[in-house]
């Protein structure tokens, strides 16, 4: 019955999202008596979408193994965190979340956003639940997640336990919270565009919603980046996989878009651009949803190949943008121009930003897609690190440079030579590193100018800060601070990291040491332990660092029966300064076990850097949000004040 | 400026960078890409010695030794016409098995041994990758009957 209950309600939200769209498009064309539905229809079908997520989750958390997804996905002897976690960790799970936040993003527009005008937020709401649709005819035609088992299963099959790990249980979430902010900025473009209405306020009306997405997605890629590092056990942090670049692509738009979404608001400018960034922003993730669900792409991280979901995807995804660029097309032109500005402003630095930021998106989703069009003439390509790192490093660069004096310029225009000093002092800064680092013996150049600009950054990114009364700074341009400091934090990290770190791979027996970096490593043994549904042979290793006292390291080789597969659990040791990353292999004969050790300076400092950049986005998240309250109230006010006037 | 030349003059910039980072893109993409080869296509038409390419087959049953150091690793990988040994200095995948699916990220060295940096085994119980599609029929097959479900 709860099952049936759960497919109910999402076959009632998708007809309400049916409603929600001709509702939509008749009020905005002007039959008023229909407006009146949009709202309620948004609202009612966020609380169904999320009935039908919670039955799902309760399915899971009881182990009905009468539904195919619990039997295929789930086993009661799960831990409850990663029962619960089951039920997103799959496709038709991951969709229903999907679709689920989706209308609950739309039925909270609904609810609270009082800026737009009543006709761009039924044009957006008419949006929203045309990209709904979509996604409901995906789960219900192509992956119900309630279908039935024929008979119950006896026992479920389990989750694979790469996905066992408390981290990877909430990153998929993350990462679709992201995916559906710009969702709703993508509605927001497309309401704006239908009603020719892109104001400052509609800027500010989307604002909130790109920066809730940009926070977590930023998250999300700080998350996955961590556990691929220690999960994995390669010792790598960044692999250039489609996946990983699934997930960057859409931030790196979302951060263009963040960008241009802030000239609008306070300066009225860019307002072609900002719609557009708006468009590219979704679609990234709607082409990030596609490589990875349609298995079109040969990937480390695990997903099956399946044609007819991925048709299905690439169909919506071809209705969504293709529609929203016709749109864009005919309507680009009959949006008025905006304010002007001289190129060296705070406006001509983001404008460069935002360039250069395309620039990069442009070039990952080449290097993404490539293999895709040369096996369409029969060439197996693989695209790595040699291709994205040095040709993305042309364009990030310039813009990390820009970036650490663009926050110094004024608005609509300015002179270089007012910001001379602090130019020169970053200046100074970054060719003092770069000696020192060319002194300490590393002779990568792109790692090298990365601890440069990083600790240039780091600097310049309180710049703005000089000489302000700090209590009275606005907490968002706290956010932009802290979010620029971030970046440097996280650049340092990487760049230190590929610039310094150790390796070694040894194969010694108890009472062996062997070395690396300032680390020194003792095998004591190996024992076997067990777990509530794994057995492993785990390795005891004392760790001293330049001599000091040892520290205990437990890395483990597990075994999990449901399903049966092996994963190494590597273990860290974390010190201010750097990571010993150990992992335990196979025997090696002869008593010997295979140990293979990494001594990584700095490298905490990149997921550091993003829970930071993270931070700054919420902070300014809080500020805009707080702003917008406050002038709400004073309207209020002034509206009461009118009325009593008259009165 | 007028407005009108200042939009005008910001796309001219706005393309001029995407084209040139298209441009770039392109070039690198040309010259630095490693390609995929199955043993059977090694044989016929080898990589130069040193070239970094990926091989990519079934690890054959049996073939799996460890040597002396206990940190080298060689085995042979198959399609069904061809094989090409491989050498490994390193920590096994997790879900590298005999008989199953690898590919292996390295170079072909002068004695005709494959030297491999790096081994892209099954992500999990469900992944093939998708390079080893082209193998023979009763090995895609193998590898299909592997193939069910999603796993996130």
């Amino acid at each position: 019955m709860i099952a049936e209950l759960g497919l109910a309600a999402l076959w009632l939200a998708g007809a309400l999202s049916v409603l929600q769209l001709f509702a939509g498009v008749l009020a905005v064309r002007g039959h008023e008596d229909m407006a009146a539905l949009v709202r309620p229809a948004a609202v009612v079908q966020g609380v169904l979408a999320s009935i039908s997520f919670l039955t799902l989750l309760y399915l899971f958390a009881i182990t009905d193994l009468s539904v195919k997804l619990v039997a295929t996905h789930s086993h009661s002897a799960k831990p409850l965190i990663f029962k619960l976690s089951g039920a997103w960790g799959n496709h038709e799970g991951s969709m229903l979340l999907w679709v689920t936040v989706m209308a609950l993003a739309g039925g909270l527009i609904a609810l609270i956003e009082r800026r737009l005008s009543e006709k761009t937020m039924l044009a957006t709401l008419a949006a929203q639940a045309f990209v709904g649709i979509g996604f409901y005819a995906f789960i219900l035609l192509s992956s119900n997640p309630f279908e039935r088992l024929p008979m119950p299963a006896a026992e479920g099959q389990g989750l694979n336990p790469l996905l066992q790990d408390i981290g990877l249980a909430f990153h998929p979430p993350t990462l679709y919270f992201g995916y559906v902010g710009l969702s709703v900025a993508f509605s927001f473009a497309v309401g704006a565009l239908l009603t020719r209405s892109v104001t400052p306020d509609f800027a500010r009306a989307m604002r909130p919603w790109i920066l809730g997405a940009w926070i977590f997605l930023t998250l999300g890629i700080t998350a996955g980046s961590y556990w691929a590092y220690y999960e994995l056990g390669w010792g790598g942090w960044w692999f250039w996989d489609p996946v990983e670049n699934a997930s960057l692509m859409p931030w790196l738009a979302a951060t263009a878009l963040l960008h241009s979404v802030s000239v609008l608001a306070s300066r009225d400018a860019l307002r072609t651009w900002t719609i557009m960034l708006g468009v590219v922003a979704f679609s990234m993730s709607m082409l990030g949803t596609f490589l990875v669900r349609s298995g079109v792409l040969t990937s480390v991280h695990a997903f099956a190949v399946d044609p007819e979901r991925g048709t299905f995807i690439l169909i919506l995804l071809g209705i969504y943008i293709g529609g929203a660029l016709t749109l864009f097309g005919l309507r680009a032109n009959s949006i008025s121009e905006g304010e002007r500005f001289k190129v060296t402003s705070r406006e001509g630095a983001l404008v460069f930003n935002n360039v250069m930021l395309s620039a990069i998106l442009g070039i990952v989703l080449l290097g993404t897609l490539y293999p895709l069009l040369t096996e369409a003439f029969d060439v197996r390509v693989s695209v790595g690190p040699p291709y994205f790192n040095p040709v993305g490093a042309i364009f990030t660069v310039p813009m990390l440079l820009v970036m650490a004096v663009g926050p110094l310029l004024r608005w609509r225009q300015d002179k270089l030579s007012r910001i001379q000093m602090p130019l020169a002092v970053i200046f100074a800064i970054m060719i003092a590193v770069l000696g020192l680092v060319v002194v300490l013996g590393s002779y990568s150049l792109l790692a090298d100018l990365g601890l440069a600009i990083a600790v240039g950054l780091a600097v310049a990114s309180f710049l703005p800060l000089r000489g302000r009364n700090l209590l009275r700074v606005p907490l968002a341009t706290w956010g932009m601070v802290i979010a620029h400091f971030g970046l440097a934090v996280a650049l340092f990290g990487m760049a230190s990291e590929s610039a310094f770190t150790k390796e070694r791979l040894a194969a010694i027996s108890a009472g062996q040491s062997t070395e690396v970096g300032p680390w020194q490593v003792t095998l004591e043994g190996v024992q076997p332990v067990a777990g509530p549904n794994w057995t492993a042979l785990e390795g005891q290793l004392s760790a001293s660092y330049e001599g000091g006292e040892p520290i205990m390291l437990n890395p483990q080789a597990r075994n999990f029966w449901a399903p049966p597969q092996e994963t190494s659990e590597s273990v860290l040791a974390t010190r201010w300064n750097g990571q010993l990353y150990a992992v335990i292999g196979n025997e090696a004969g002869q008593g010997r076990w295979q140990l293979r050790l990494w001594w990584k300076p700095f490298v905490t400092f990149i997921w550091y850097g993003g829970l930071l950049v993270a931070l700054g986005g919420l902070l300014a998240l809080i500020g805009r949000v707080a702003t917008d309250l406050k002038r709400r109230r004073v309207m209020r006010r002034k509206e009461l004040h009118q009325e009593e006037a008259v009165a | 400026m007028k407005a009108k030349h200042q939009r005008l003059v910001l796309i001219v910039i706005a393309l001029v960078a995407l084209i040139g980072a298209g441009l770039l893109a392109a070039y690198a993409l040309r010259n630095q890409a490693s390609y995929f080869y199955v043993p059977s296509q090694m044989a016929e038409n080898p990589p130069a010695v040193g070239q970094a390419v990926r091989l990519g087959g079934m690890v054959q049953e049996g073939s799996l030794k460890t040597l002396e150091d206990g940190i080298t690793v060689s085995f042979v990988v198959g399609d069904g016409d061809a094989t090409v040994p491989v050498r490994f200095a390193g920590i096994l995948p997790d879900l590298f098995v005999e008989g199953s699916g690898v590919v292996a990220e390295g170079s072909l060295g002068a004695d005709g041994t494959f030297v491999a940096d790096n081994l892209l085994a099954k992500h999990d119980e469900n992944y093939v990758p998708r390079e080893l599609q082209e193998m023979s029929e009763h090995q895609a097959r193998e590898v299909v009957a592997e193939t069910e479900e999603s796993a996130r």
